[in-house]
């Protein structure tokens, strides 16, 4: 199979070198707010998924006919648009996590993620690469939350997957896994301070990764020519 | 013959940090002897649990940090964080609490931040506020002085209900609170505020058994020999004596403005003082030299501030206790107020 080196780029970047939810840091109040549970998470992440595929396509289509003056409120328009579908979507057929999502998800009109893709790359490319972009940023963001979330369940109240029901439908009741039984909550990885902590020790995790894989890559000689500069005034 | 010829300063001071951690662990023991006398060996069991894992805790992050593990891990400066949360903590809180405390104070609130000297909080009041948003059910079990209780506690007892909750007869924690009259005990500072909100007046709340005859039976006296350790502290030039007037005056002058306007709602200052952790955040908590304010006007207006916000969260907010959140509070203002009290330079405006 011969992939384009340009998708190939766009994975990488998405999914590790430019991840929006570790390296650019940016959607960090959703990230932080709702990853108490791993469905939770699941939920955000793959609501937001859908926005950035769908509005990153939009913006490459229109790209045209935007005025560089009032990009952004059209950028966020479109974004607004496709929220309120994936709001009333899940409003009818995920109720129970519709509210425990609560008002994140109309913010994530507000996402800094999905507007930063619209204006730094959907802008400006065609729909195809477009589209695969905000797709695997949003894969990208979504396994960020994923381990977040995970880690703070596991932590907050020793399960996996606790009411993952709500969003999968009745079936997905068994998939509940108790790691060990806690006989009290540890309120703190629940806790926002507790999601800030442990993106702290992801962040720190991810950047050890990498210095790690630097330091085993080749060392390239460095040919440099040392000039040697006379300075008579002095 | 050679003549050394050395500048000023010519008196050096050879204390080294190990020294001045020693002498503030010392001056910590009239605090714990009467501690153990009211409240029996619960903190000094949470002492020893909370210094182990501290010492455990800080070995393997220097090792992790490649640092000089002989040197650091024996300059007291973990030790002293694990002494205070060991006092801090609930006598009879379970084992786990101790050591999460001192894991959590020594690897993420001092360690991360890059060690001693560059935490930003205290590691011990950052840990206390970690454990009680955690746990608030286990950071509550606070057991009444060992006269007020109806089942005899040694030491054995003691150990039995830390490690499994019950004692050797098969006592909760809770049957344990519980007064002769069937009624659970808490403490002076929360018996008060409880009341306060069930619309009774402070005069009222003061006949419960836990205040007994002054201010609060036990408290009163761990405050006062804490205080006695702080005097100590200020004698031999450990600690400057600005930081905890400062924040004893400042709670004095909001508990008497209070008092004077709403006596039948508020406690009088010597409640204030002599319950709670007054005394030991004043001396032990506040004048840690790394994250409180740096100039003598700054810890002025550090302490101040502390003490201002102990008084407001133990009047209007949800905790009975507020000195580990004021520190923390004030911890984060500490570089604004060192930036705004900066000393005059001499020879510049």
């Amino acid at each position: 199979m011969n992939i384009p080196q340009e998708y190939k780029d766009l994975t990488w970047q998405g999914l590790w070198k430019n991840n929006p939810g570790l390296v650019q840091l940016l959607g960090l109040c959703p990230l932080l707010a709702v990853t108490s549970t791993v469905v939770n998470a699941l939920g955000l992440g793959l609501a937001t998924l859908f926005v950035l595929v769908c509005s990153n396509a939009t913006v490459s289509v229109v790209q045209k006919w935007v005025p560089k003056e009032v990009r952004i409120p059209i950028f966020v328009l479109i974004i607004a648009a496709f929220v309120t579908c994936v709001q009333l979507l899940m409003n009818a057929f995920a109720f129970s996590l519709y509210e425990s999502l609560g008002i994140f998800l109309p913010l994530i009109v507000t996402n800094c993620a999905i507007i930063g893709r619209a204006e730094a790359y959907a802008s400006k490319n065609p729909l195809k690469q477009a589209s695969y972009d905000g797709f695997i940023m949003g894969v990208g963001f979504l396994l960020v939350l994923l381990a977040l979330g995970a880690i703070r369940e596991v932590l907050g109240q020793g399960t996996l997957f606790d009411g993952a029901d709500l969003l999968l439908g009745s079936w997905a009741a068994s998939l509940r896994i108790e790691v060990f039984a806690l006989d009290n909550q540890f309120l703190l990885a629940i806790l926002p301070p507790g999601a800030f902590i442990a993106m702290g020790f992801l962040i720190a995790l991810k950047n050890k990764i990498d210095a790690s894989i630097a330091e085993k890559q080749p060392k390239k000689a460095e040919q440099s020519i040392e000039r040697v500069r006379v300075n008579f005034d002095s | 013959m050679a003549y050394w010829i050395a500048s000023s300063p010519h008196n050096h001071i050879q204390d080294k940090t190990s020294a001045l951690m020693r002498l503030v662990i010392y001056a910590t023991i009239p605090g714990i002897i009467a501690q153990w006398y009211f409240f029996g060996w619960g903190n000094l069991i949470q002492i020893g649990l909370a210094t182990v894992t501290a010492l455990i805790a800080e070995f393997l992050v220097l090792s992790l940090r490649e640092k000089n593990i002989k040197e650091q891990l024996f300059d007291g400066s973990a030790i002293l964080t694990a002494v205070l949360i060991g006092i801090s903590i609930p006598a009879l809180a379970p084992w786990w609490v101790s050591v999460l405390g001192a894991l959590f104070a020594i690897a993420i609130v001092k360690q991360l931040y890059g060690g001693l000297g560059h935490n930003p909080f205290n590691p011990a009041m950052a840990a206390y506020v970690m454990l009680l948003i955690s746990f608030p059910v286990q950071m509550t079990l606070w057991q009444p002085p060992l006269s007020l209780m109806h089942h005899q506690l040694d030491f054995v007892n003691t150990l039995s209900v830390i490690f499994t909750n019950f004692t050797l007869d098969g006592y909760s924690v809770e049957q344990l609170r519980t007064h002769i009259d069937g009624f659970t005990m808490a403490t002076p500072l929360d018996t008060v505020k409880t009341a306060l909100t069930m619309g009774k007046t402070v005069e009222e709340a003061m006949t419960s058994p836990v205040i007994g005859e002054y201010f609060s039976v036990g408290w009163q006296w761990i405050n006062a020999a804490f205080l006695l350790g702080g005097f100590v502290l200020i004698y031999k030039k450990a600690i400057s004596w600005v930081t905890p007037a400062s924040f004893l005056a400042s709670i004095f002058v909001c508990s008497f403005i209070a008092f004077m306007v709403s006596p039948d709602t508020n406690t009088s200052t010597m409640f204030h003082w002599f319950s709670g952790a007054t005394m030991l955040g004043a001396f032990f908590i506040l004048t840690d030299p790394v994250s409180g304010a740096t100039s003598v006007k700054g810890r002025i207006v550090f302490a101040a501030l502390a003490g201002f916000l102990v008084f407001i969260i133990r009047k209007y907010g949800g905790y009975p206790d507020a000195v580990a959140f004021a520190v923390l509070l004030c911890n984060m203002a500490a570089p604004l107020i060192d930036q705004f009290t900066r000393p005059r330079t001499y020879g510049h405006q």
